[in-house]
């Protein structure tokens, strides 16, 4: 190898064990106990390694409930965000009616408008119909989701009318074009925007904090954030652990599709956010 | 000819019929996205400007107050550091956040086997930011049981100062977690652009006697900033709405160095009640990002390239 690569692998490992380093020491700090981290946290290795972190963190909090909520919801979003933002994208690429690019430029400026400002109307809303408190006004109102809308129609622009075509002129209707032609040939598009919606969706805190009060509701992130109001408690082995449970899922979903993920983000520039 | 001018009428009527039935199939497909947006955006939205206008606490009477609730709002100390904090924060992240990733998306694409790395790097894109706050909440603490704090003391001897302890050094704190976290969306996004640069420009300028930092700076650059551009815009908004690592990493009702517009946003309308004040700060917020993004456009006029 040349010098100039072997300088720039240094540099990029270098740079890689520092986001690396938070996640290690988090594992290895879970396995701590309280004594251990006080008297020195520069000792690296636990000494004794303290497995009963983990299920006391079970323990000390409904986790299995919280791991329930966030999954169905996640799904929920996920099915609920590729149906309706699917038919939308297909309006747009494919449909020709009056208004289209207008509507279209509403759409996209709507992303604009932050989650802070229509937090208060949206949650005086949601008391109206009695959604506080309650999964639904986590899952409904995520429907609206112009990004999704705008990354297939990306997808759906670059399928071949032709294919369409043809179908429609053996008398097929829109519809019928849409399932069986469109969506089986944006399966990537799907799937990438399927795996963002579902880490937006496990990962959301913002919302689930103001919309939610009773703790058998809690979703895992809004669980885990209890445990920040205990720092003087210090049981820090105990709040990693806790946190080494909640991040494992989208880790996992992250190692799998981390090509797809990583490249639409890229595309898309937007990310999940 | 004849059964040429029979036949047009006919197709003409066929396809106004075609196009009548694609408007219904256009409402059909819309409706789902088109209804979540109105009932769920445009109506908050109209409905916080006008509560802007008001005093409310939710149960009693709504009063018209007029533009009340922004006078007490720019002119209350508070308010003025949460806007302080929010433009530090802005500072902070945005220059050294993008600046970083530009470097380390230039390693990546002058080096050979670079996709562990962008998986390395993406990795806290990806991970709860309840999770990486907790993570770094830990690290961080003060009174020598941070990792961090511990390190600097033994291997440099500085007495570090209490990161999150007290209100001078949070927006720091804060902002160190936030470009960790966002760091590898930013690599991502300038390596898919860096990817788009034609090689043969590059050894054109190699050619010509062009070092590796001219090159960066004439070819480079230039031809990326569309893409550093649209990357400022996005990452100047997303620091403006920060909530979720600074409500976890210090309670901005403890430590009011980490108070900014957006938790003042959540603690007027979600603690105090007072959803007029609140509405009224997150409509400062609207105004404020718009007008950043309009400078931003402005600017980009004279250092954005775009082919022609």
């Amino acid at each position: 190898m040349r010098p100039r690569q072997v300088a720039l692998h240094a540099a990029l490992s270098l740079g890689g064990l520092a986001m690396l380093f938070p996640f290690v020491w988090m594992l290895l700090t879970s396995f701590k106990g309280v004594r251990q981290m006080l008297n020195n946290p520069l000792d690296w290795l636990p000494h004794p390694w303290r497995w009963e972190n983990y299920p006391d963190a079970l323990g000390a909090m409904p986790f299995g409930t919280a791991y329930w909520n966030s999954f169905y919801i996640a799904v929920l979003n996920v099915t609920l965000t590729l149906l309706t933002s699917a038919m939308a994208a297909y309006a747009f690429a494919r449909i020709r009616f009056r208004g289209s690019g207008a509507l279209f430029v509403v759409f996209l400026a709507t992303q604009m408008v932050p989650a802070q400002v229509t937090v208060v109307p949206l949650y005086l809303m949601l008391a109206r119909f009695g959604w506080i408190d309650s999964h639904l006004s986590l899952i409904v109102p995520t429907i609206a989701n112009p990004f999704a809308v705008f990354l297939l129609r990306q997808f759906i622009r670059a399928v071949p009318v032709e294919l369409e075509e043809a179908a429609r002129i053996d008398g097929a209707s829109r519809w019928r074009c849409f399932w069986h032609v469109v969506l089986p040939n944006i399966r990537p598009g799907l799937g990438a925007l399927g795996i963002i919606a579902f880490l937006a969706s496990w990962n959301a805190f913002f919302f689930p904090l103001i919309f939610l009060n009773s703790p058998e509701l809690a979703t895992v992130p809004l669980l885990l954030s209890q445990f920040s109001g205990q720092r003087t408690a210090v049981d820090y082995g105990l709040i990693l652990a806790a946190s080494a449970i909640a991040v494992v899922p989208t880790l996992i979903a992250f190692l799998v599709g981390q090509r797809k993920i990583i490249n639409s983000m890229a595309a898309s520039g937007l990310g999940g956010r | 000819m004849t059964v040429l001018t029979r036949a047009r009428p006919r197709t003409v009527h066929r396809a106004r019929s075609v196009r009548n039935r694609d408007g219904w199939w256009a409402a059909f497909f819309l409706a789902p996205q088109v209804a979540a947006l109105l009932v769920f955006l445009a109506f908050p939205l109209g409905f916080a400007v006008v509560l802007a206008f008001m005093r409310w606490d939710g149960l009693g009477q709504k009063e018209w107050v007029g533009f009340d609730n922004f006078a007490a709002q720019l002119s209350d100390p508070e308010f003025g550091l949460a806007v302080w904090n929010t433009v530090k924060l802005a500072l902070l992240t945005v220059p050294f956040g993008l600046g970083l990733a530009l470097l380390i998306a230039v390693a990546l694409n002058n080096v050979k086997g670079g996709g562990f790395y962008r998986v390395l790097y993406f990795l806290p894109v990806v991970t709860s930011s309840v999770a990486v706050a907790l993570m770094w909440q830990i690290i961080l603490a003060g009174d020598d049981y941070g990792v961090l704090n511990a390190s600097l003391e033994r291997w440099f001897g500085i007495s570090a100062p209490d990161w999150l302890g007290g209100p001078g050094w949070v927006i720091v704190a804060v902002a160190v977690v936030t470009i960790w976290s966002s760091l590898g969306l930013n690599v991502v996004i300038f390596l898919a652009g860096l990817q788009t640069i034609p090689p043969q420009i590059v050894e054109a300028a190699r050619m010509d006697g062009a070092g590796s930092l001219r090159i960066f700076r004439s070819v480079t650059l230039p031809l990326l900033s569309p893409t550093i551009f649209f990357s400022t815009v996005v990452a100047v908004i997303s620091s403006f709405q920060a909530f979720d690592q600074i409500y976890v990493l210090v309670d901005p009702a403890d430590n009011e160095g980490a108070r900014t517009i957006v938790y003042q946003v959540y603690e007027l309308g979600f603690k105090d009640f007072r959803f007029g004040m609140s509405s009224a700060a997150a409509l400062i917020l609207l105004v404020l990002t718009l007008l950043v993004t309009l400078v931003q456009f402005a600017a980009q006029k004279r250092l954005v390239h775009y082919d022609s």
